[in-house]
């Protein structure tokens, strides 16, 4: 760009007058190079008249058009303009009709702990609510058994289950063996390092298998549902189905629900044993042989044990499932918020997972199990 | 304008097909329009116009239940859709009814060919065979004969409309609703479409109603229109848009027909 070309500004008092006067290109750039010093101008000159001497100026664009309204407005009484061009002065008119005010500035959200408590509350009054439709569409599924399509329910049990099968025997295998590890370190100096082997056992099978089976679930396929789903809502699909008198809940919701529920017991089931792998290494290489380990884990592990972990991931993946398929139907407008909702069903899926098993832990406690 | 009743409702009693009485709806403290009533007869192409942001749509999601009016009370084929016994009577009304929407709103990880069967898979018992006989002839009728393979994802903005028309007219019903079907479509292909609505009411003795702001496409499928305005927050015309054009003396009107600036 041509510096020569730029904007320039000259200040003038003459007694009750202010004179502005500008020369050179009223462009985008040309504008923002004058802007402050000319703002600052015009509001020192609130008490005089204005005015603006447009005689030099090459060019004016709708940037320098906007810039002299702004002028004008910060002046905050009516500016004169002269020796404008016809152009610029047909210029000034359209943009003088454009011009709207400002809207007022939202004021920032303040931290309200009530509007929080209440927001949350109606969350949970919406998420028990959307439980009850989906329970109620599981009571009416013999009269809509046709809208269940068991195609989809394997279309999703194979992108929620067999697809994650490898992250799945990777993250348990590590967690095992970081486990087995951490936990072999202090135990050795008690001598108590055989025990290692019952403790990630016992922890993997109760607590760790279904809980990161729950996470992995949530990262990978509820996240997934929401945006299918919300896809399906920003698209008009859903009000389509709706149309056509199909329950969205039936045709998009419990084939997730059941696809998840399927396949969520497999899930945890390898992942213990991918676990049990990984702390089996560990142990080996500290010096036990497999034998050992292998009578380690049989003597303290029950089937309760894995029932209930398994039972425990059951309703972990339904939550799961049912957290992503809610933030889906809950999709505003635009592609935004698609991945608004994403993140929802992430955060929401983990939440629930760690509530459910907060639960689980207190119920599991009192029954001695 | 005469028409085959062979496809239109039983209760053909020479009441409208639609009847909308002082219907509204307000968003939060933002009237959208208020007090709009007007009745649609049978076997007609019926017109909802105007300008962008008007309620047009909106409107149009009264009319098929995808939404309470905040006032006002719709009736379907005679059935009351709105109030309390409305949510008795949609499932009833729905499956008489056809909705296109602006997108097409075809199912992503269906083929054209599915989409069109799933009304008749969830709503009769034909053997699936036949479901895709008969899809296959609703794509043929709307030019996508050789397109029943493909994914909506592969199709064209002026197919995936008319994939939504094949879809809507799947079950024959006796009342379609199509949302802009030539919005953002070329002229060519926009009077495709307009042609084919014609057709389809010809053959099929449908009902129509369609919500649009194409002047060419309004001038050439309506037999009759309601204008709907913003500022006005209501209808501000209502009959025959040729006879609108030529002889309204309304604003507003006046200046949509004759493509002048408000």
């Amino acid at each position: 760009m041509d510096s020569a070309a730029k904007a320039s500004m000259d200040i003038y008092q003459d007694g009750v007058t202010a004179r502005l006067a500008f020369a050179g290109k009223l462009d985008a750039e040309g504008a923002g190079a004058v802007w402050r010093e000319a703002m600052h101008a015009a509001a020192h000159a609130r008490m005089h008249e204005l005015l603006v001497d447009l005689h030099h100026v090459s060019t004016c664009d709708m940037a320098g058009a906007a810039f002299l309204l702004a002028l004008e407005a910060e002046h905050g009484g009516v500016a004169r303009f002269i020796g404008e061009s016809s152009s610029i002065d047909a210029l000034l008119d359209r943009a003088r009709k454009a011009h709207r005010p400002p809207p007022a500035p939202v004021p920032p959200a303040r931290f309200d702990p009530m509007a929080m408590a209440v927001a949350g509350t109606k969350a949970a009054a919406e998420g028990i609510a959307f439980i009850g439709e989906a329970v109620l569409a599981a009571i009416h599924l013999p009269s809509r058994r046709r809208m269940l399509r068991v195609r989809d329910i394997w279309r999703y049990a194979d992108q929620a289950g067999v697809r994650a099968i490898p992250l799945i025997v990777l993250m348990g295998y590590l967690i095992g063996l970081i486990l087995a590890f951490q936990s072999a370190v202090p135990m050795r100096r008690f001598g108590a390092d055989i025990y290692v082997a019952n403790l990630v056992a016992i922890a993997l099978l109760r607590e760790l298998g279904p809980l990161l089976a729950a996470v992995i679930l949530s990262g990978r396929t509820g996240s997934a549902f929401a945006a299918e789903i919300g896809t399906m809502k920003v698209n008009e699909e859903v009000d389509a189905l709706t149309t056509m008198g199909l329950d969205p809940m039936t045709m998009l919701v419990l084939p997730r629900m059941i696809a998840v529920a399927l396949v969520m017991p497999a899930m945890i089931i390898i992942l213990d044993f991918a676990g049990l792998a990984g702390m089996t290494t560990v142990m080996v290489g500290f010096g036990f042989p497999m034998e050992t380990v292998s009578i380690q884990v049989k003597s303290w592990v029950t089937a309760g044990d894995l029932i209930g972990g398994l039972f425990k991931g059951l309703c972990f993946g339904l939550a799961v499932a049912a957290v992503g398929c809610r933030a889906g139907l809950n999709t505003g407008v635009g592609p935004r918020a698609v991945g608004l909702s994403a993140t929802a069903a992430v955060v929401g899926g983990i939440v629930a997972t760690i509530f459910l098993d907060g639960m689980f832990a207190v119920v599991f406690y009192r029954l001695n199990l | 304008m005469s028409v085959s009743a062979a496809n239109t409702s039983s209760r053909d009693t020479g009441e409208p097909i639609i009847r909308a009485t002082g219907v509204g709806q307000r968003f939060g403290d933002r009237t959208i329009f208020h007090d709009v009533s007007f009745e649609v007869a049978r076997g007609e192409v019926f017109v909802i116009l105007g300008g962008s942001g008007c309620g047009k749509s909106t409107l149009l999601k009264l009319l098929v239940g995808l939404r309470a009016p905040t006032e006002g009370s719709i009736e379907i084929d005679g059935q009351e859709i709105t109030g309390p016994e409305g949510e008795a009577h949609l499932p009833t009304v729905l499956r008489q009814i056809g909705v296109m929407f602006q997108s097409g709103a075809l199912f992503g990880s269906m083929t054209l060919l599915e989409n069109v069967m799933l009304p008749l898979e969830m709503y009769t018992d034909l053997p699936p065979e036949a479901c895709q006989e008969i899809a296959r002839m609703k794509l043929g009728l709307v030019g996508l004969g050789e397109a029943t393979g493909l994914m909506p994802a592969e199709i064209s903005g002026g197919m995936a409309k008319r994939a939504g028309i094949a879809r809507a007219m799947a079950l024959d019903p006796p009342l379609l609703f199509l949302d802009e079907p030539s919005a953002g479509l070329d002229p060519i292909t926009s009077a495709g479409l307009d042609r084919l609505i014609l057709d389809l009411r010809q053959d099929l003795g449908a009902t129509f109603v369609v919500v649009t702001h194409e002047l060419a496409s309004i001038l050439a499928i309506a037999d009759r229109c309601i204008m709907l305005d913003k500022t006005a927050q209501g209808i501000i015309a209502t009959g025959d848009p040729r006879v609108l054009r030529d002889t309204s003396t309304q604003p507003t009107v006046r200046a949509f027909f004759r493509r002048e600036a408000a």
